[in-house]
């Protein structure tokens, strides 16, 4: 088990380097392309040569990506174009910003979908699962963009409840985020609460089900002790990789919302070409993302006896 | 046991037969109401994509008159000849319908190319990680992985941002985003089809490794790949509307659903027709995909 | 709930079961009646879709969504179990009546330990602590002969091997003391020696713990072996119930009369009395003839007798107690105590060698990636698949390679496919080393004369495509025909040799039952008019009455084609009547080799006695010596140094058994014992099955 685990960290360390050589390439491949960016396409191109060997741009490819990796290790990531202050100065509060919007979104989502998941699964064909089922296929049909609209129609315009917009401009106000999470919720229970359904119906047909009915034991302990313990492994890795998701949800709904977080700033960054910005944030998220993955691995073996003790 | 004595006759692997047999097959639909209205949306916003030069009163990009409401009346002018705005006009003055009919064939061309791009590559890639197993599965799967690992939207983003929006980049985006989840799916198919018998027939007769692959294995993974890629067809349409909705979209003066929706947002409170009409056609389309998905997932099921 | 101890435990009386499709009712079982007496053990055998499974989950009031029970009484010790709450039945399973399944690995939860398991059992149903049932748990571990009950308690499923599993599993469901337990196959997934020992146990636990039993099975050998009576069902009928003495001896019903005549007894031989398949098909259930349901088939038919009303059960009399029939024409046959036999056949001249393997050697490497394994440097590992194989086939000829699971066979069956290649050692087959080319490298013609035939009859063909498209890509792949009007003749010409309608051309498997699906696999096998065919366990997936018909098929094509049969089974009784010679194995070594008579009188290597005594014969005259081995199979990756046996011989003489590889003895010219015991002590050996000769026998007329 050991050794998976190490394996798995490993892996993860491969994948953030080569992930970080792509970006890198990618980005910076093109040195007065990057000159341009950083000081302005006005810029003459005496100054952009300056800067280019002030900088440390002449070297040699590999050297400039080992000092920029050194660097983002110790979490310099430059200054943002942009903003022209150091990049983690931008970045990490609107980090926090989006960590509480995705916090509050699976502390909700996740009890509703697995909730509502086991219960349509554990009678599959019936009239809950079938009003369950739907339900998630619509809301999963519906983008976030969409929904927002439509939420906000419903909430801001009509009903006038809730503001339009989350910038936090007073300081924090739940009311601001209840909109964001309900979209990020709308969209996303549909899904895991399918994956649960579809692992709880298959656990249900199995025949060490079939024997603990024939055993004689309650119903109830047939669904808890031994149905449970089966269906919810999948869902378990699935809700893991919700955190990747969310990352690429919340983008959406922070820049409908107008909501300072991590996903808002992504974009910006790359409409207004913040290279280092850019290359920050993506590190980030691909930590975050194969972070939990990494976690669901070892989590979904850990969870599997099979596995575990073979 | 009766022999028959007529010789049959060889059925012909016509474009005609195999026309009949898909056909037969959305006839199956019928015993899954899901499907059907999955099925109805779905060739519903087909017919208005095909039919659009026809159905769409005005042209998408004239700026007409702007901020009308639903049902007001376009009373002509020099070029453009009268008519309604059923839908009304945005605020540049052009009218919503039309800009929904045609931006329903802008969803409906891009979508299934990039789809189509994704499962090409995802299939090839599975088949060969799946049949093959050794050096070329650990690598394939581990570059599957890598580009997995990645939040998609930051994806895109990223590669749009850095090279530019163009149909081309979209679809190679989508294709580059998609054909590791595919390859994945087919991969597990393949590594539990390739221990059948039949396979191992057609292996002990030295049939090459891409006939058994394309041949004797690909047509029986057909059911699970045809809901998925119902269902893909669904995110790609999202992800589609997503980036025009972000400014990453095909340029305009294309209309785009997701676009549509961005630039009229903030005149929601006072004119909503303009912003609820697309919400309301890219919802019915990506449901419709997803409910037939889910009507022929049961349908395969009870075969 | 009040028992009424007095009454028969249980007591069915015309049970009609249904099940409710989109396509209307579709009825499983019809006009069911059983009675079962405390101690007693009841049979239910039938082949498939004859309902036998059905009753058992009736009685358990467990059918399913769309199944119930549309009327009938069946009562449990008096209390009639159609009448019961929910909750009054909850308490009966597990405690009352319990049940043992098919598949015991399915049966178990793997995320809960086996203790945890069997533990819930008398804590839900009496009350008792964790302690308490951690030790009856123990206690009844060691009653099933599970070594090491602690360990198995704390085990997960996946953790013990499919025979233990088993005995987990009965042990769960004796542990509340059942009055009734219902077996469901309880050993067709298991190897043959592990059956043999599952079989006794569930004989033995009957007596030791006073349980009633039912047992299901499609093998009437299992059952002459475990139970007391006897019913036969048909397509949803009993057709015929009895002691198993009185049912054996003298069949009455035409279908128990040509099932057994199906079955490869050791009275059998495939050219002077070969077995007798029962022509026709099963009828579809909403398709079932009016009268009986068996009548189609019937070789003494009575039109306007047999099919003109519903039959009930009449009884026999003048023979033992109980021995009930459902036909009108019963008292008019005799079967005279023999069983059917088809007509005879020309033996097949034997001719020059076509398979020669010497010395054939198959090695695997596996990398261990256990930490163990990489600190010590031993992280490749080599698994010897197949070692030192020394045997050759000729022409026309039989030669069954018999094993159990892990054997080998299989592998050896890739390299002479070319799937694989040899390690070491030579497989010449018509000359040409084969082992050392794999098929990718061979010609079409060599390809083409050597093909085999695969067990499973859902997976043989690509269901996909047309059977036409299928066998004529063969013809066209090896080089039999090439023009297209020819391929088809050719398709043509070999539907008719398997005896299958022209028109299944166009047809595609899923159309085609199990039995039609495997003829397509011969035809297929035979498309290019090999000289040998490799056939691994064809019949094994099959009906009793299907596999008779698939299995005098291939004899027959054998015959006309002389083509050379290498037959791959653990089944004895079918090897017994097939082959002409045999090849045991066990780990990827011969244990034994020679001719079908050699191998079943002594001299015996140890594991040939062993397999010899688990073959279930449903012949009740026949005795046989029990034997039944202990210990575990070892590992592939780690095989004794020395005989691969050893682990579980119950022969062991003693240490050179660990130590040394025993040298090949030979018994005769062409009979091969590998094994250290002298061969004059082997000789001495009894016979393990001894068949009485037909003067001798008690019952038959000649």
């Amino acid at each position: 088990m050991l050794i998976f685990i190490a394996k798995r960290f490993g892996f993860m360390i491969v994948t953030m380097l080569v992930v970080s050589m792509l970006l890198f390439l990618l980005l910076e491949i093109n040195v007065d392309g990057v000159a341009t960016k950083v000081l302005g396409p006005y810029s003459s191109q005496e100054s952009r040569e300056i800067w280019l060997q002030d900088n440390g741009y002449r070297d040699p490819l590999v050297l400039r990506y080992t000092r920029w990796l050194g660097n983002a290790a110790v979490g310099d990531f430059g200054d943002s174009v942009r903003f022209k202050v150091p990049v983690g100065d931008v970045m990490w509060p609107r980090l926090w910003n989006t960590a509480i919007l995705g916090f509050w979104t699976f502390a909700i989502m996740i009890p509703l979908s697995l909730t509502l998941g086991v219960l349509a699964g554990m009678k599959e064909g019936s009239k809950l699962d079938r009003v369950i089922s739907v339900t998630g296929i619509a809301t999963t049909s519906v983008p976030e963009f969409a929904s927002a609209v439509f939420l906000s129609a419903i909430f801001v315009f009509w009903l006038k409840w809730l503001p339009g917009t989350s910038s936090m401009s007073g300081g924090f106000s739940f009311k601001e985020l209840i909109l964001p999470i309900m979209v990020l919720v709308l969209y996303d229970f549909g899904y895991v609460a399918r994956m649960t359904r579809a692992s709880m119906a298959e656990v249900m047909t199995t025949h060490y089900i079939r024997t603990a009915v024939l055993k004689g034991l309650p119903y109830r302990q047939v669904i808890i002790k031994h149905a449970l313990r089966n269906a919810l492994i999948a869902p378990f890795t699935v809700i893991m990789l919700q955190v990747n998701w969310l990352l690429s949800g919340v983008i959406v709904v922070e820049f409908f919302f107008a909501y300072k977080g991590f996903g808002a700033l992504l974009l910006e960054a790359s409409l207004n070409q913040d290279i280092f910005m850019i290359e920050a944030c993506a590190m980030v998220a691909v930590f975050v993302a194969v972070g939990t993955q990494t976690i669901a691995d070892i989590g979904y073996t850990y969870l599997n006896p099979r596995i575990r003790f073979s | 046991m009766a022999e028959a004595t007529a010789t049959p006759s060889m059925p012909a692997p016509t474009f005609g037969a195999a026309l009949m047999r898909a056909i037969r097959s959305f006839a199956l639909l019928r015993e899954s109401w899901v499907g059907m209205i999955g099925a109805i949306l779905v060739f519903f916003w087909i017919a208005v994509a095909l039919l659009a030069p026809l159905l769409a009163p005005f042209d998408p990009n004239a700026t007409l008159i702007p901020m009308q409401t639903p049902g007001a009346v376009f009373p002509g002018n020099a070029t453009v000849p009268a008519g309604t705005f059923w839908l009304g006009t945005d605020q540049l003055g052009r009218d919503i319908l039309s800009r929904v009919i045609w931006g329903s064939q802008t969803v409906l061309i891009y979508a299934p190319l990039a789809t189509l791009s994704a499962y090409t590559v995802g299939i090839l890639m599975g088949l060969a990680a799946g049949y093959h197993r050794g050096w070329m599965d650990d690598l394939l799967s581990r570059v599957a992985d890598i580009i997995l690992s990645f939040p998609v939207l930051v994806l895109y983003i990223i590669i749009i941002a850095t090279i530019g929006a163009s149909g081309v980049v979209i679809i190679v985006a989508i294709t580059f985003a998609s054909a590791p989840g595919i390859m994945r799916i087919v991969r597990g198919l393949v590594l539990d089809l390739r221990n059948r018998d039949y396979v191992a027939a057609a292996q002990t007769r030295g049939e090459s490794a891409w006939r058994i692959m394309l041949v004797e294995i690909l047509p029986n993974a057909r059911g699970p790949l045809i809901v998925d890629a119902c269902l893909r067809l669904g995110y790609v349409i999202i992800t589609i509307g997503v980036l025009g909705f972000l400014g990453l979209g095909l340029p305009p003066p294309d209309p785009d659903w997701g676009g549509m929706i961005n630039e009229t947002r903030s005149m929601a409170m006072a004119f909503p027709h303009m912003v609820l009409y697309p919400c309301f056609a890219i919802s019915s389309l990506i449901l419709g995909f997803n409910l037939l998905a889910d009507g022929l997932r049961e349908v395969s099921l009870r075969d | 709930m009040q028992f009424d101890e007095n009454a028969p435990v249980l007591e069915i009386k015309n049970l009609n079961l249904s099940y409710w499709t989109r396509a209307g009712e579709i009825p499983a079982v019809i006009d069911f009646s059983l009675t079962l007496y405390k101690g007693e053990s009841i049979g239910l055998v039938g082949e498939s879709g004859c309902g036998k499974s059905t009753v058992a989950m009736a009685i358990m009031q467990y059918m399913g969504g769309n199944g119930s029970i549309k009327s009938g009484s069946i009562k449990f010790k008096g209390v009639e179990l159609n009448d019961l709450a929910p909750e009054e039945l909850r308490q009966l399973r597990g405690a009352e009546i319990s049940m043992i399944y098919q598949e015991p690995f399915a049966a178990l939860n793997p995320s809960l330990t086996l203790g945890t398991q069997m533990k819930e059992v008398p804590i839900t149903h009496e009350g008792i602590t964790d302690r308490e049932a951690h030790d009856r748990a123990v206690r009844v571990l060691g009653d099933v002969r599970l070594p090491d009950p602690e360990r198995v308690m704390a085990a997960y499923p996946h953790q013990i091997s499919g025979g233990q599993q088993q005995r987990v599993v009965i042990a769960m469901a004796l542990l509340s003391n059942p009055s009734l337990l219902l077996l469901d196959e309880p050993t067709t997934a298991l190897d043959v020696t592990v059956e043999a020992g599952i079989t006794k146990l569930i004989a033995d636990i009957s007596k030791q713990y006073g349980t009633s039993q039912i047992y299901i099975s499609h093998n009437l050998g299992l059952i002459l072996e475990v139970c007391d009576r006897v019913f036969v069902m048909y397509s949803g009928e009993v057709v015929e119930e009895g002691t198993i003495k009185s049912l054996f001896t003298w069949p009455k019903h035409p279908y128990t009369h040509g099932l057994f005549g199906c079955i490869p007894l050791p009275t059998a031989d495939k050219n002077a009395a070969p077995l007798k398949p029962i022509r026709g098909q099963l009828p579809l259930p909403h398709e079932r003839p009016t009268g009986c349901n068996f009548g189609p088939r019937c070789d003494f038919f009575a039109d306007g007798r047999c099919n003109s009303r519903d039959i009930g059960m009449t009884s026999v009399t003048g023979s033992a107690a109980d021995h009930r029939v459902r036909c009108v024409r019963w008292s008019e046959l005799d079967f005279a105590g023999k069983v059917a036999h088809g007509e005879k056949k020309l033996p097949i001249t034997i001719g020059d060698t076509v398979l020669e393997v010497v010395g054939m050697q198959k090695y695997y490497e596996v990398h261990d990636r256990s930490i163990a394994a990489i600190i010590t440097g031993r992280s490749a590992r080599l698994v010897k698949a197949n070692e030192a194989l020394n045997f050759d086939a000729r022409e026309g000829e039989t030669v069954a390679i018999v094993g159990e699971s892990g054997c080998g066979k299989s592998t050896f069956a890739k390299v002479l496919m070319g799937l694989e290649t040899a390690t070491a050692g030579e497989v010449r087959y018509l000359g040409t080393n084969i082992g050392a080319i794999p098929v990718r490298q061979r010609t079409p013609k060599q390809i083409g004369s050597l093909q085999m035939v695969f067990q499973n009859p859902s997976d043989t063909l690509n269901p996909s495509h047309t059977i036409g498209g299928q066998i004529g890509r063969v013809i066209k792949k090896f080089g039999v025909e090439s023009d297209k009007v020819k391929i088809r003749e050719r398709v043509l010409e070999l539907l008719d040799l398997v005896k299958l309608p022209r028109d299944f051309y166009i047809r595609r498997p899923r159309q085609l039952s199990g039995g039609q699906k495997q003829r397509i696999g011969i035809a297929r096998a035979f498309a290019g008019n090999p000289a040998m065919v490799i056939a691994d366990e064809p019949v094994s997936a099959l009906d009793v009455s299907v596999a008779a018909a698939v299995t005098e098929l291939l004899t027959d094509i054998q015959r006309e084609h002389k083509t050379t049969l290498l037959f791959i089974s653990h089944d004895l009784s079918v090897v017994r009547y097939l082959a002409d010679r045999i090849v045991v194995m066990y780990l990827g070594q011969i244990m034994e080799r020679g001719t079908t008579d050699e191998i079943f009188q002594p001299p015996y290597h140890p594991y040939t006695e062993a397999l010899l005594s688990a073959v279930p014969i449903a012949d009740p005259e026949v005795t046989k010596r029990e034997i039944v081995l202990e210990g575990n199979l070892p590992s592939v990756m780690n095989p004794p140094e020395g005989c691969p046996f050893t682990t579980r011989c119950q022969h062991k003489i003693g240490s050179i058994c660990d130590e040394e590889r025993p040298a090949v003895q030979m018994a005769s010219d062409g009979h091969a014992i590998a094994c250290h015991i002298p061969l004059d002590e082997l000789r001495q050996a009894e016979p393990v099955i001894a068949v009485p000769k037909a003067k001798e026998r008690v019952n038959v007329t000649s």
